[in-house]
């Protein structure tokens, strides 16, 4: 029973459990009431996330029920408590305690004694209760099974079969949690094995949570295998920065170094799991590529590496009394996105400052102005919906914890899921979603329903419009779920250019006194800011003179971006060298995840705070170095530290005045070319944090063009062919996919391998020309 | 007056027994109409006063299962008849499905019209084409003749009637297994509850019967519910089918009232093998702990050969003389339930996998008399620890040849090996025997 | 190479037969087993997709059961009773024998791809022990001698018609098409029950039971 349920439950029941009383909501499991007396009965099949298997057997008790004693012992994974229950476990039965010996020692008969060399050694389940439940010695003396070791389940995932001990955890979890059956049971009896399909890995996005729960070392992910050992590690706490989910992780790290990262439990977010991307892509921190020291663009017109106080001058010369404009990006913590939105305003004097990094719209900037800081649905109202519409977005592949939150309803209880998208996912399917051309026609909600916005709304005119038109008349719950972990953050800060931090409108003169009271200064610009875009124009035709950018690629805004910065002073605050270095004017390193404290916020609105992990990072967080920047400008911000920054937020607090207006933005008639372009980006792609992560990019989704049959038939090509998708400005080519999608339209992956949309083709959504190759 | 009373079996000496034709010239579907006209709760009524026990194995009582299906529940609700018959020795469902094929399909609509199911299945186990032939033809012809379909004999009771191929898993049997295996799945036990009755096939209330309780059915209806009490015993009514199998001089096939005895039984067989005498015998297939000479007067019925330390389980009579092995005869059985164990749970899976070898070192004279012990305990922890009824299946054969066969097992051990000559134990062996 | 588009209508028709698809999977394999001879990769992409599940979950049921073969069986696939009864009365020695005489052992298949050879558990025909099943037809109260000129009888063309089955022996591929659901019309062929069946009933008559 899962806390979320012991909460709904009102009735209750009482049963002795080793001569103890225990009352819990009716429905609970015997070993879960025994835990709530701190008995731990052994178990392996047991996971209070997955329905009962009662596969394992090695959690058996003696039970009688009013006087009458089950002839056997039986399984506490299984059995509910019930009202004059008398349970006896292991430690007050010599029967339960012999029954579990027993299991114990078959379990143990067929493993091999690998422990020295198995990456479970020292956590591991079966280790441990085999001390605790087991006997001394094996009374085996005869031929284990033995299997090829290990398998290559899929890039990331191994499993060593001959560990394995059967309980169904991974392949349950696939099935019920994450709706992939990649991985089964396959055979019978004593030769049953997990396994695939032999042409189908294991490539779920959510495969790694099946190597956390084996409780044994039968699953390993590739990464990790040999590389420590679990008493090597100091585990610390940490949010994800993948994306806006909102994930608790478990950071586990060896002389400052991540060697491994793990769902963290939060029963309100991410239960116990998270997403191969969040578990696995994390090798960008020791890359290579990563920026260790600050540079400065010398006569020559080279970076050269450069003492901090050199290149805080060289920024501030190149900054000071200039027209500047700030690209926040979407990956900050909210401390840090706080300080660029102080340092705009207060050592720049500016509003021009914009977080989205990616296509966006003026009817997006004032949708988020005046809407998204006050929605408050959170994932429990998820678990209660009536229907859930998605609109603008995929969340398995844009939010997955989302997604499991989603399916976990539809597979429990059928609850419907509407998509405007316009070809049918792979998590669509899961969902079973019925898909609908547009928001107005999504139905019969109410105010149970939720309605889930995507980033990728600010790409189609009016549709965010169209969405809180249907929130307003329906009272169904809203929220709006960026992809990426720091925009949620970003706008609380007020890192964009109609909104100063806690959902200040920049035109409300007395929200910016409010602000300037708090923040000690004379006066704030009132003018609303620039959109990335528009800076982005005035920065190529001279209206501003230089840019501060943090954590943006530029291809994931527009082709001409990296153009457009090309003959304007840039200051570059990144972790690693790309495409804005190596055009910068001033690279300013900064920490990454461990080697900074922070907080994301999720989708939701809500924090999640991290530790720092690496104790002595020589890396600061950005805000403490446009903290030091702002000084060297004459103009103080005050944000010494990321907990000062976290104070100065707390007390600042929210606006509790008018927010900013919206106006509502008609839907644009369709356009009528011969085909449009869609996409959105796969969840694995090339996205520049999953650098260096061979074995988790191994089992991303392989790019394809999907196309209707009828327009299949028209091009003369099938699955065996490859298309040629071209614009003005140029193409990419993909093998053909056949689908459901209208004949009209063709769905390409935004940002894969063979797939990069955005500088091949220059837009995201669009008129493309299509032939057979 | 015979000791045997065939019914089901009374006129498989005809040609065309299994025909339509031939199975209506005996009043075949008569029952269905008279059941019809009766109201499904009276059908249920009149099984449930017969005291008609499931002949698969467990023996529970038919009627009191169907009665356990929820009415006016607005679900579907199906009859499964488990025609998985793989319990080794087992072998009364075949040839019945082989020559009267009529009598199990008017059973399953009488039944399917008493617990309200308007699909009913057959789980055939796979290995059988012919079987598979001659069921299919009569469902076929029962279809063309009116008694399956829509509105069976105006009666406006629809019902169809689907034959599913099993393909190789004795687990099958297990009714839980055999639901997962029907819908699609691999045939592993579901937890119960929930029961069949409430979430069985499709999570719809289900009702799965053996094949020869539902064709036991017409007959009640058709000669009354007093006829069917009239034979057996106190708790134990009615007429079963009896396998004899092994070494007797005339196996085969005996329809008597429940109750009778391996003696009668074997008279009328004409006895063990000549030459040779009874040495042990399963009352009811491998499942079923084992008997010796001693047991010949049990009574076979679900009591009497429960009192005397067994099952009655599918009345397959398994006679093996004195030139038989038992630690032989009890490792192969241990194999076949290693095979067929399914995997799910440890106990079983694990269990039966170390089984198999101590009992191989012990037929190979390698063992001590510390592993006899040893077996037994691991019996003890595998009998009632695992999921299902299998593993208990699987040590009942060694925990009962332990009981009367002790001094073999160790005779295999003073011997450095097996000290019997398999030869001896073969039908076509003169010279040895 | 995809199934033809009668063989794709035959497997629409078999799912058509349940409430549920995904009850049709067992039949479907017995229907890509009389098409390739045994469980194909084709064979499992196919019904997955019919049946819109993973291809890893069609593996998970086709593995579990031992009729369904990952690799090609002889299309005559003799299996051998070596269940306890069987084995005891002989089902041993045939064995033995038969391997001696095909030169191949259990789960083997002879290099013609003629016959292959399994050691079967119990198929509930102890009456008539020792007792051998070729693709799934009853041969019964078998000796080695018996058996060999059964295998030579394959071997030549002409096996013996099964005991309790149909006049002449089946391939694999055409029984496990029965297997499937599809009639093959030789339900009427054979005996209607053999001599053991009769045993009891032909007793009973002669002591004058009703």
């Amino acid at each position: 029973m899962t806390p979320e349920q012991a909460v709904a439950a009102v009735d209750t029941v009482s049963a002795i459990i080793d001569g103890v009383e225990v009352t819990v909501p009716k429905g609970t499991l015997i070993i879960r009431a025994a835990e709530q007396l701190g008995i731990a009965i052994p178990r392996f099949c047991d996971h209070p996330l997955l329905a009962p298997a009662g596969a394992c057997r090695q959690c058996l008790v003696d039970v009688e029920i009013n006087g009458r004693a089950f002839p056997k012992p039986q399984a506490s994974c299984t059995m509910p408590v019930e009202n004059g229950m008398i349970v006896k476990t292991q430690l007050t039965s010599p029967v339960a305690a012999k029954a579990q010996e027993g299991i114990m020692e078959f379990l143990l008969i067929n493993h091999p004694l690998d422990c020295p060399v198995c990456d479970k050694g020292g956590e591991c389940p079966l280790q441990n209760q085999a001390m605790s439940a087991g006997r001394s010695e094996s009374r085996f003396e005869g031929e284990k099974r033995t299997y090829e070791k290990p398998i290559n389940i899929s890039s990331q995932v191994l499993l060593d079969r001959e560990r394995c001990v059967l309980c169904a955890r991974c392949t349950r979890f696939s099935e019920e949690i994450a709706g992939d059956p990649f991985i089964t049971l396959n055979e019978r009896g004593a030769l049953q094995q997990v396994g695939i399909y032999e042409n189908k890995p294991f490539e779920s996005y959510y495969s790694g949570n099946t190597v956390q729960i084996c409780p044994v070392g039968a699953l390993t992910g590739a990464s990790y295998r040999f590389r420590s050992r679990p008493f090597d590690l100091v585990s610390i706490n940490s949010a994800c920065e993948h994306c806006a989910s909102g994930c608790d992780l478990r950071t586990d790290m060896r002389r400052d170094k991540t060697l491994r990262r793990l769902g963290g439990d939060d029963s309100a977010v991410n239960q116990e799991w998270n997403c191969d991307k969040g578990r696995w892509a994390f090798k960008y921190i020791t890359s290579r590529e990563r920026v260790k020291s600050p540079m400065v663009r010398g006569a020559d017109g080279e970076l050269h590496e450069a003492s901090w106080p050199e290149a805080i001058a060289a920024a501030a010369a190149g900054l000071k009394g200039k027209r500047v404009g700030v690209l926040a990006g979407g990956r900050l913590t909210h401390e840090d996105a706080y300080g660029y939105s102080k340092f705009a305003r207060v050592a720049l004097g500016t509003n021009d400052i914009d977080f989205r990094s990616r296509p966006h719209s003026d009817e997006e900037r004032d949708f988020l102005a005046a809407v998204v800081g006050d929605l408050t649905t959170t994932y429990a109202d998820i678990d209660k919906a009536d229907q859930v519409v998605l609109l603008s977005f995929e969340p398995e592949e844009e939010s997955p914890i989302v997604f499991l939150r989603i399916y976990r309803q539809v597979r429990k209880r059928a609850m419907p899921v509407v998509s405007d998208a316009p070809i049918a996912s792979r998590g669509s399917h899961k969902l079973n979603a019925k898909l609908v051309a547009s928001a107005a026609q999504a139905t019969g909600l109410t105010a149970q329903s939720v309605i889930l916005v995507g980033e990728r709304a600010a790409e189609v005119e009016g549709a965010l419009s169209a969405a809180l038109e249907l929130a307003k008349s329906s009272g169904a719950k809203l929220a709006w779920i960026p992809r990426r972990a720091g925009e949620r953050g970003a706008l609380a800060a007020g890192a964009l250019g109609n909104l100063l931090p806690g959902n200040r409108p920049v035109v409300d003169s007395a929200a910016r006194v409010d602000l300037q009271s708090a923040w000690g200064v004379p006066s704030l610009p009132t003018t609303p800011g620039r959109s990335t875009s528009e800076i982005l124009t005035a920065l190529s035709d001279g209206s501003l003179d230089a840019v501060l950018v943090g954590g943006v690629d530029p291809m994931d805004i527009s082709a001409q971006a990296l153009e457009q910065l090309l003959n304007t002073f840039v200051v570059s605050l990144e972790i690693s060298h790309s495409s804005i270095t190596a055009i910068a004017d001033v690279v300013l390193p900064v920490a990454a995840v461990v080697e900074k404290s922070g907080s994301y916020l999720d989708w939701r609105g809500t924090a999640r705070r991290f530790d720092k992990g690496v104790e002595d990072a020589d890396l600061r967080s950005d805000v403490r170095i446009l903290s030091i920047l702002a000084d060297e400008l004459g103009a103080p911000i005050n944000l010494p530290t990321v907990s000062a920054t976290a104070r100065e937020i707390e007390s600042l607090g929210a606006w509790d005045g008018a927010r900013a207006s919206f106006t509502k933005r008609e839907a644009k008639a369709a356009k009528s070319d011969e085909f449009t372009l869609v996409s959105w980006r796969f969840l694995l792609d090339l996205g520049s944090l999953q650098q260096g992560e061979a074995n988790l990019a191994g089992t991303a989704k392989q790019a394809r063009a999907h196309i209707s049959a009828a327009a299949a038939a028209k091009l003369g090509v099938s699955e065996e062919d490859h298309l040629i998708i071209s614009s003005e400005r140029g193409s990419i080519e993909l093998p053909v996919s056949i689908r459901e999608i209208a004949d009209d339209l063709i769905w390409v992956p935004r940002n894969s391998p063979g797939s990069q949309v955005i500088p091949s083709l220059g837009f995201t959504s669009g008129a493309v020309k299509v032939a057979k190759r | 007056m015979s000791l045997l009373n065939p019914v089901l079996s009374a006129h498989w000496d005809e040609a065309d027994s299994f025909t339509i034709a031939g199975y209506q010239r005996h009043d075949g579907y008569k029952a269905l109409a008279k059941a019809l006209k009766a109201t499904p709760d009276e059908v249920i009524a009149q099984i449930k006063e017969s005291g008609l026990r499931g002949r698969g194995g467990a023996g529970f009582p038919t009627g009191n299962k169907w009665s356990f299906i929820p009415q006016g529940d607005n679900k579907a609700h199906y009859l499964v008849v488990n025609a998985d018959e793989s319990e080794p020795g087992t072998c009364k469902d075949m040839p019945l499905l082989m020559a009267n094929p009529h009598s199990l399909i008017e059973g399953i609509i009488i039944g399917s019209y008493a617990i309200r199911a308007n699909h009913s299945f057959i789980y055939l186990r796979g290995e059988v084409v012919h079987v598979f032939r001659r069921v299919q033809k009569a469902i076929d012809d029962a279809y063309a003749a009116g008694f399956l379909g829509k509105n069976i004999l105006g009666s406006g009771f629809d019902l169809e009637l689907t034959l599913h191929a099993g393909a190789g898993a004795y687990i099958c049997g297990e009714e839980t297994a055999l639901l997962d295996s029907l819908e699609g799945f691999r045939g592993q036990p579901r937890l119960r509850p929930p029961f069949p009755a409430i979430a069985g096939l499709y999570a719809m209330p289900t009702v799965v019967n053996n094949v020869e309780s539902i064709a036991s059915v017409p007959s009640i209806i058709q000669n009354g519910v007093e006829w069917f009490q009239a034979m057996g015993t106190e708790k134990s009514k009615g007429y079963t089918l009896y396998s004899l199998s092994g070494h007797v001089t005339n196996p085969g096939q005996f329809e008597a009232p429940l109750g009778i005895t391996l003696r009668q039984i074997l008279e009328l067989a004409g006895g063990v093998r000549a030459g040779h005498e009874l040495k042990f015998w399963t009352p009811g297939g491998s499942s079923t702990p084992m008997f010796t000479a001693d047991h010949l007067d049990v009574p076979l019925d679900y009591e009497g050969v429960s009192s005397a330390g067994s099952m009655l389980g599918t009345k397959a009579l398994q006679i093996f003389d004195e030139t038989t092995c038992v630690v032989r005869a009890v490792l192969r059985w241990v194999e076949f339930y290693k095979h067929e164990s399914c995997g799910k749970c440890t106990p079983c899976r694990e269990g039966t996998w170390w089984l198999v070898q101590i009992m191989k070192d012990l037929e190979a004279g390698k063992g001590s008399e510390a592993d006899l012990e040893k077996l037994l305990d691991l019996c003890d922890n595998i009998a009632g620890r695992s999921f299902c009824a299998l593993a208990d299946g699987a040590v009942a054969p060694i925990i009962s040849s332990l009981k009367y066969f002790r001094a073999e097992y160790i005779l295999h051990q003073t011997n450095g090996g097996c000290p019997f000559d398999p030869v001896a134990s073969t039908l076509f062996e003169t010279a040895g025997a | 190479m995809s199934f033809t588009t009668e063989e794709l209508a035959v497997m629409d028709s078999i799912i058509a037969r349940y409430p549920k698809s995904r009850s049709a999977i067992m039949p479907l394999l017995h229907y890509v087993q009389s098409i390739d001879g045994y469980v194909t990769p084709r064979g499992i992409e196919t019904i997955a997709e019919k049946l819109n599940l993973a291809t890893a979950e069609v593996t998970a049921v086709s593995t579990f059961y031992t009729q369904y073969k990952s690799e090609p069986v002889g299309e005559y696939h003799v299996g051998i009773c070596t269940n306890t009864l069987c084995a005891v009365m002989g089902g041993d020695a045939i064995y033995e024998s038969v391997c001696d005489r095909l030169g191949i052992k259990k789960d083997q298949t002879t290099p013609d791809g003629k016959i292959s050879l399994e050691r079967i558990e119990c198929n509930a025909a102890c009456d008539y022990a020792p007792v051998v099943m070729v693709n799934w037809e009853f041969y019964d109260n078998q000796t080695p001698a018996s058996v060999n000129e059964l295998i030579d009888g394959v071997r030549a063309g002409n096996p013996p018609a099964p005991t309790r089955g149909p006049k002449e022996l089946r391939t694999w591929k055409q029984n496990s098409a029965v297997l499937a659901g599809l009639s093959d019309g030789l339900a009427e062929e054979g005996v209607q029950a053999g001599a053991a069946s009769l045993l009891g009933l032909n007793i009973a008559k002669a002591q004058g039971s009703k």
